[in-house]
Formats: structure tokens, C-alpha cells, sequence
């Protein structure tokens, strides 16, 4: 087997593992808060029989590993139960607002992503001159705001200073795309804001980095543009790096942004995880806080995918 | 042929910014003047610090990290580059001048394939096509005697060897037709036994592409074979400039000549002894391999007597070093000091083993913590195994510090403020505060310049006729072991290809790789290399 393929299986099954150890925790956690569902379901004043009744209806008297492994399997075969406060069909309800929760994180990557790796190399390219603090300041300073300052400053200055977009990025079943874009168009503009910083200070860094290495100082005696020098033989030595930063943002797009759903009524996976938290509806938030953690254990498997693949040593051995 | 590079009165400063001072101007080149003919070679020869890279680099116009050109002229095909806008600078590199670097191996883009970077300057310059540029690589990739010329250009930099990727790297800089190409070192990275071959290679291309050359390396026996003339540098100041022929048989200035006659030192041999170490049949491997680095290694040392093991790089010598003292176990064999078997892991070995054994490192930077003290440093382990503190700990520290000529002064610098060899000469006190019957002494010299890592080993031999301790000396150079081994080992891939006394081992008949590991350290006279190279060529004939 070729070594890459070896090790990008490799760190699969090791994520798949990992998957697994948080589902334990995730379990675990919600298993040691004080009460139980029955309790939350029926209030302080519920009496010991309908309390015993209910469990004996949820199923709660069986032991904890029981219930582990019956929850597991249901949501290897696609179920992840039923919420308690409304009875609905949790993988249904996750299934449309995961939609709108991974197309803001979309749009917002498909600008930021671009735009800090151009940002951080010409910060690198003029390391210490104005363009790098121009840069290096202003994003500094976006990543500084709380999101929701940044949101409403944004919404401030886009829908009643220059009123181009509307306030509230409610998005329904039936929209085409373009009333999508351009509904998540502030979410988007204030996510970009508040990543960008990140990434493009880390690739500016990695970049640097790599700046110090002989085979740069050869690439300058080539009488190559500075710009060449860095995206032809500094960029390709950084990938690795700036891939894990990247992908650290992307995860935070999709599991971190409740703030800027709720600020402009974005109904998205992080919204419903907080509605359901305050009800302590315990199986809704296992099953969101599942779906997080594979999506953060996704992103950094493929970081690390990627990091390998760029490694011309793994790629080609000797 | 008139000369097409003039350097003139040239002036190259530095800021330095010592901690805790204002900054101050220094100055690396000072009045030196060159000219150099199209199709000829001169030698740029001096110590570290002599500033002879900063001159070769200078024919770019071009300052490593702060350092600027402040006075003097650099005429280039008749104008003064110095003068040049950062559009102009960038048509001369890569162009008009192109550079080797000592270190191909860091001097390559990893991350890309080697005919990539080798053709990069002939395209961005305009200089011929793709496919013309490629077939050029190919053309001098043979003429540089690299294997698979059509397809070598495929491989990245990480699939060659070391002495390949030099080669390749000379092929970049003569691809885009330069006229003046910078040498910088490029062999001193390099096995002896690759050197010759490179040096061969790098001689005949410059010679096929009449190219003119500068040629920067601290070692005059190498220069004397390419170069037609050589300028001496010390401290930035030019010390002679001549013919190479003059320099090396009629040296006028006393630096010179101390460099021409270097590793004179005459060391008469000791008769035999009973050995202090003797290493039995010892076999060993680093954990996770299936591969013995070390196969069936037995070698004895004489109390009070040098055994030097030579080899090239990846031959085991180090690895022997780690297997005697204790860092990597050894699978198989017996290892004896001073009469008693040590036990192969380290961490079972009595206090008065440690002391007995010490050990000196090639960088000696790096064996220092720099946050301490000279005195700290050597006085550790006076502390550690004589219990000594207080004033009896300084005094023995400034006996010590007097033994390795050092002096009064430097009991409370930091290593940051010694020389190279003054740092040796500390990590030398430090093992020799523990009273060892044995010191192993790792390429201690390898990263001297040759005049400083004279005096260390002068040094060491006072050391063993006064303290009587025996040296473990690993070394690649075959100049240091004439002048210090008694009895020598010599390794080739884990082995012990020939052992015994200095006079034995040095004598024909040889085995066939010490014989080319002994005929391809260069010689200082004009001709050696040719001379070399037909007898090889006349012995594969015959066979």
C-alpha cells in the first residue's frame, strides 16, 4: 500500500475512534447532571408515581450502558430520537436547519478563506511596511469586536446608512438561491470579519517562517519577484500550517456562531441547540453536540489529510 | 582576454545589536580589490568571519540579513552594479551571476521537482524555452556525471543524495549561461570520498562552459585544484593575492604560510599497552529499525593512548560513541573499562563509571547551557562528583581554565561571549574537571577553522601526556587522525573494515575503501586532483 494511503487511513479510523470516545462523553455528561428527563419533563411539583410512571415510559430504569448502546445504534441507522419538549423527530428538525447552518458557513469560507491566505501573503510580502500593518491593524481590530458589536454595527451601517440589505436573514423552504445569498448576506459580512484575522495572521506567520529558510535566499539569488518567491516557493512550504488554522475556522463557522444566528434570526443548528439546552432536552442536545464533534473531528481529519498530501517526503518516497 | 569583473576598493558594513548596548557599525570587508577574466577561477580563501562569503556575494550585489555595501566599486560587464534599481538586480541574479550554495541539501525547494528549480531562471530570464531549457539540464546533469540524466530532473530534492543535490545545484547556476558563477563552499559539506567526486565534476563544467568562477572555501587544498588565482582574507582585509602557483609554493606572508603548512603537527606513535576500553563483538540497532547500525564492532584503546575511528558519514562512529556510553544498548557484546564490564544501559552504571567516561561534542554551542557561566558549567561536575563548592570549587575551576590556556578573565562570561574554539576549549575543561580515565571526543574539530582546530588538538595532546587520559577520537577528517591517533579503526557501514596501529593502518596494502577513503583527502599541491583521478581511472581499467 502506498504510505499516504496507509496513513490517510490511518488517521480515518483514528477519527472514527475518537468519534466514538465522544459519544461516551457526550453521553456521560448529560448522564451526570442533577434529574433526569422525566424530572425536567414534569417539573419540581411532579409526584413520585408519575415520575416512576414516565421513566418507565422513557425507558429511563434500564442500566446506563443499555441506554448508551440503544442510543448509538439508533443513530447509526439515522435515529436520534425524539425530542421531549415537542415530540418531534429530531433527525427531521436537524436535518433542514444542518442545511442552513453548513450554507452560511459556506458562503462565509468561500470569502474569508480566499481573501486571508491573499491578505497573509502580501502582509508577508511586506513585512513591516505600511501594507502589513494596514492589514495586520484592521484585522485586528474586527477579530477585537464582539461578534454581535460587529453585527450590529454591520447591520447599522448596511441597512440604514446605506440600506442594501434587510436586518433579519430569515431563510424558508422554497427560497431560490439568490434569495438565499442574499438573505445570509450580513451573517456572512460579519462571520468574514471575525475569521479573517485568525487565518490571516497565521499564514502571514507560517509564511515568515519559511522566509528564513536557505532555499528562499537561493530563490532570491534566482532574481525571482519578491511575489514569486513567496507564492512559488514559500506558499507550497506553508500549506501545512495554514491548513490547520483554515480548518479550524471552518469548524468554528459551523459548530460557534449562535451569536450571529441570533442576532439576525437565522434559523440554523446552533440556534436550536440553545433553545433546546434552556428546555433541557437532553436528547436533542446529545444528538447536536454529536453532530459537532464530527464535524470538528471531519475538519481536522481533513486538515491532516491535507497536510500529508502536501509533504513531497510522504508523496514520493525515496 | 580583458577582465569583465573589477571589484574596487569594495567596503562591506554590518549594524551589530549587542543586548543591552547602543548599536554599533562593523566593518566586514575592508579595501579589498578584485579582477577576475572571463573562463577563469579565483579562489576566495579564510576562517569563518574572514568575510569572504559576503565578497562572493557581493558580485550580486547582494547583503545577507543587514549587511550593506558602503564603499568601492563592483564593475560587471562594464558598469557598476551597486548602482542598480531592484529591477536591474533581479535581470543580473540568476542571470548574468548565479550561486551554489554550501548546502544543496537546504539550498533546494523541497517541495518541488529538481528540473523545476534548475530551469526556473533560464525561463523568468527569458534565456531559451521550456523544452530547450530542459534539454540543456539534461546535457549538463550528464556532464556532472549524475545518474539518469533524462530523468533525474523528475525527482525531488529529498529522493537524491547529499552529493547529487550539489552536483545538481552547480547544473542550476550554469543552466541559464551565466558569466560568472559563486562557488560558496560546496564541498565542505560533503564525505571526502564525494568531495573528489564533485570537485572533479564542478572542475570539468567550468572548464566545458568557460564560465569564470569565484570559489569561497576554508580549504586551501581544495582551491589549489580549480583555481588559476586565489586572494587570502582574514578578519575582512585582503592578506595576499596571487597566482595560485605562488600561493601555494611561495607563500609571502606568514598567514599563508601558516595556512599551507596546517595539520603539521608531528605525533609519534605509543608502543603497545594494555587497554583501559575494550569493545567486544558489540552489535546494535536504534529501537523500531530491523537494521544493525553497528555489526560486530570490536575495537581495544590503550590507557593514556588515542584510538581515532574514521569514517564517512552514516558509517556507525557516532553510534560506537552512544553504544560505550551507555545511550543506546547494545543488542550483543561486551563492553570493558578499566577492568570491569560496564553494564550496557546507562542508567545502571555506577557514579564512579559516569565519571570515568566523559564526553566532548562537536558543537560546542549547543553543549552549553547559554545562561550559564563559565564557571557554572565547568564546575557542575566538580560539585556533582567531588562534592566541591564554594571557593575549593572556583580555584579547581581556574586551575582547569589555566590547563586549556585560557586564563585569568573568563570564569564568569557566558558561552555567548567566547569564540568557537574557546567554547571547545570549555566543553575540553568540563570533561576533564570529572578526572575520566576515557574522554570520547565527537568530530570535536570538524566545525573549527583549520588554525583554531590545530590548537585544540595540540591541546589535547599536552592534556594526555600530563593527565594520561585516553582518547576516543571520531572523526571524517584523516588529517586530524595523522596527527593525534595512535592505533586507528576505520568504518564503513557499521563495520570495522581495518583496525591497528597508526603505522599499520596508513601502510599499504590497503583495503579497497581505505585506500580511496585515504587517496581522496586533498593534498596541497597543484595537480592532485588529475593525479588522482588517472590513477583511478588506469586501476578500473585494469581491473
Amino acid at each position: 500500500m502506498h504510505p499516504v494511503l496507509k496513513l490517510v487511513v490511518q488517521r480515518i479510523a483514528l477519527g472514527l475512534l475518537l468519534l466514538l470516545a465522544v459519544s461516551l462523553l457526550i453521553f456521560l455528561g448529560t448522564e451526570a447532571l442533577p434529574g433526569d428527563v422525566a424530572q425536567a419533563i414534569l417539573g419540581q411539583s411532579a409526584t413520585p408515581e408519575a415520575l416512576a410512571n414516565l421513566r418507565e415510559s422513557l425507558g429511563l430504569n434500564r442500566s446506563p450502558i443499555e441506554r448508551y448502546f440503544d442510543w448509538l445504534g439508533g443513530i447509526l441507522t439515522g435515529d436520534f430520537g425524539t425530542a421531549l419538549t415537542n415530540g418531534q423527530d429530531i433527525g427531521q428538525a436537524i436535518g433542514q436547519r444542518l442545511g442552513n447552518t453548513l450554507f452560511l458557513a459556506a458562503c462565509a469560507a468561500a470569502i474569508s478563506v480566499p481573501l486571508a491566505i491573499l491578505l497573509g501573503l502580501v502582509a508577508a510580502r511586506y513585512n513591516g511596511r505600511w501594507p502589513d500593518k494596514v492589514i495586520s491593524g484592521v484585522t485586528l481590530s474586527t477579530i477585537s469586536l464582539p461578534e454581535f458589536v460587529a453585527a450590529y454595527f454591520v447591520i447599522f451601517l448596511l441597512t440604514q446608512v446605506f440600506p442594501i440589505f434587510q436586518p433579519v436573514a430569515m431563510v424558508f423552504p422554497g427560497m431560490s438561491f439568490w434569495e438565499r445569498l442574499n438573505a445570509v448576506a450580513l451573517p456572512v459580512i460579519v462571520l468574514v470579519l471575525v475569521v479573517l484575522a485568525h487565518m490571516m495572521r497565521m499564514t502571514r506567520a507560517a509564511i515568515l517562517n519559511v522566509m528564513q529558510s536557505a532555499y528562499i535566499e537561493t530563490a532570491e539569488l534566482k532574481g525571482l519577484s519578491p511575489m514569486r518567491v513567496i507564492w512559488q516557493h514559500a506558499f507550497p512550504n506553508a500549506i501545512a500550517p495554514i491548513v490547520s488554522v483554515v480548518v479550524l475556522n471552518l469548524a468554528y463557522l459551523v459548530v460557534g456562531v449562535v451569536v450571529v444566528e441570533v442576532v439576525f434570526s437565522y434559523n440554523a443548528l446552533g440556534q436550536y441547540l440553545v433553545d433546546h439546552v434552556a428546555k433541557r432536552d437532553l436528547p436533542v442536545v446529545q444528538a447536536v453536540g454529536l453532530i459537532f464533534a464530527a464535524v470538528y473531528i471531519g475538519l481536522n481529519i481533513l486538515a491532516d489529510v491535507i497536510a500529508i498530501v502536501a509533504n513531497p517526503r510522504l508523496r514520493h518516497p525515496k | 582576454m580583458p577582465d569583465f569583473l573589477e571589484i574596487k576598493n569594495l567596503r562591506i558594513e554590518a549594524t551589530a545589536y549587542p543586548p543591552g548596548e547602543p548599536p554599533k557599525d562593523l566593518v566586514l570587508v575592508d579595501d579589498v580589490s578584485v579582477s577576475l577574466a572571463k573562463g577563469k577561477v579565483l579562489g576566495l580563501i579564510g576562517e569563518s568571519g574572514a568575510g569572504k562569503s559576503t565578497i562572493g556575494l557581493s558580485a550580486m550585489a547582494f547583503g545577507r540579513g543587514g549587511v550593506r555595501l558602503t564603499g568601492g566599486e563592483i564593475l560587471l560587464n562594464g558598469r557598476d552594479i551597486r548602482g542598480l534599481a531592484p529591477a536591474g538586480l533581479r535581470a543580473l541574479r540568476g542571470r548574468e551571476v548565479t550561486y551554489v550554495a554550501q548546502s544543496a541539501a537546504a539550498a533546494f525547494n523541497p517541495a518541488k521537482r529538481l528540473m523545476e528549480q534548475v530551469i526556473e531562471t533560464t525561463l523568468s530570464h527569458g534565456v531559451m524555452g521550456r523544452a530547450e531549457a530542459e534539454a540543456r539540464a539534461v546535457m549538463l546533469f550528464g556532464k556532472l556525471g549524475l545518474p539518469k540524466p533524462e530523468t533525474f530532473g523528475t525527482r525531488y530534492p529529498h529522493q537524491v543524495s547529499g552529493g547529487q543535490l550539489q552536483r545538481a545545484m552547480t547544473a542550476m547556476a550554469l543552466c541559464p549561461k551565466p558569466d560568472l558563477v559563486i562557488f560558496d563552499e560546496p564541498t565542505t559539506a560533503l564525505d571526502v570520498t564525494t568531495q573528489i567526486d564533485v570537485l572533479a565534476a564542478i572542475k570539468e563544467a567550468i572548464h566545458d562552459t568557460g564560465v569564470a568562477a569565484l570559489y569561497i572555501t576554508h580549504d586551501l587544498a581544495v582551491v589549489a585544484q580549480v583555481a588559476d588565482d586565489i586572494l587570502v582574507l582574514r578578519h575582512g582585509k585582503k592578506v595576499e593575492y596571487g597566482p595560485v602557483r605562488q600561493i601555494i609554493t611561495d607563500p609571502h606572508e606568514d598567514y599563508t604560510r601558516a595556512l599551507v603548512s596546517v595539520r603539521s603537527i608531528d605525533h609519534e606513535e605509543k608502543a603497545e599497552a594494555p587497554p583501559i576500553l575494550s569493545v567486544q563483538n558489540v552489535t546494535a540497532r536504534y529501537s523500531g529499525t530491523t537494521f544493525d547500525v553497528l555489526k560486530n564492532v570490536s575495537v581495544d584503546l590503550p590507557a593514556g593512548q588515542t584510538l581515532a575511528v574514521v569514517g564517512e558519514s552514516g558509517s556507525g562512529k557516532s553510534t560506537l560513541a552512544r553504544a560505550i556510553t551507555g545511550l543506546l544498548p547494545p543488542s550483543a557484546g561486551r563492553i570493558t573499562f578499566a577492568g570491569r564490564e560496564l553494564s550496557r544501559d546507562l542508567k545502571a552504571r555506577s557514579r564512579d563509571d559516569l565519571r570515568e567516561l566523559q564526553m566532548i561534542y562537536q558543537m560546542a554551542d549547543v553543549a552549553m547551557n547559554p545562561r550559564q557561566t563559565v564557571g557554572t558549567i565547568i564546575g557542575r561536575p566538580l560539585e556533582f562528583y567531588f562534592g566541591m563548592t564554594g571557593e575549593t570549587k572556583r580555584k579547581r575551576v581556574q586551575e582547569l581554565l589555566d590547563q586549556i590556556e585560557m586564563g585569568k578573565g573568563y570564569i564568569d562570561r557566558y558561552p555567548a561571549e567566547l569564540s568557537g574554539g574557546q567554547k571547545q576549549r570549555v566543553c575540553i575543561a568540563r570533561a576533564l574537571a570529572a578526572k575520566p580515565k576515557l574522554i570520547i571526543c565527537d568530530e570535536v574539530t570538524s566545525a573549527l577553522d583549520p588554525l583554531v582546530a590545530d590548537g585544540i588538538l595540540k591541546l589535547l595532546l599536552n592534556l594526555q601526556a600530563q593527565e594520561g587520559v585516553a582518547y576516543l577520537f571520531i572523526t571524517h577528517d584523516l588529517a586530524t587522525v595523522k596527527a593525534i591517533a595512535d592505533r586507528i579503526a576505520v568504518m564503513y557501514r557499521g563495520q570495522v573494515v581495518r583496525y591497528g596501529s597508526k603505522t599499520d593502518v596508513l601502510t599499504p596494502p590497503f583495503d579497497d575503501y581505505t585506500d580511496l577513503l585515504l587517496s581522496s583527502v586533498p593534498e596541497m599541491r597543484l595537480g592532485w586532483l588529475e593525479e588522482v583521478l588517472a590513477n583511478r581511472r588506469m586501476e578500473s581499467a585494469g581491473n
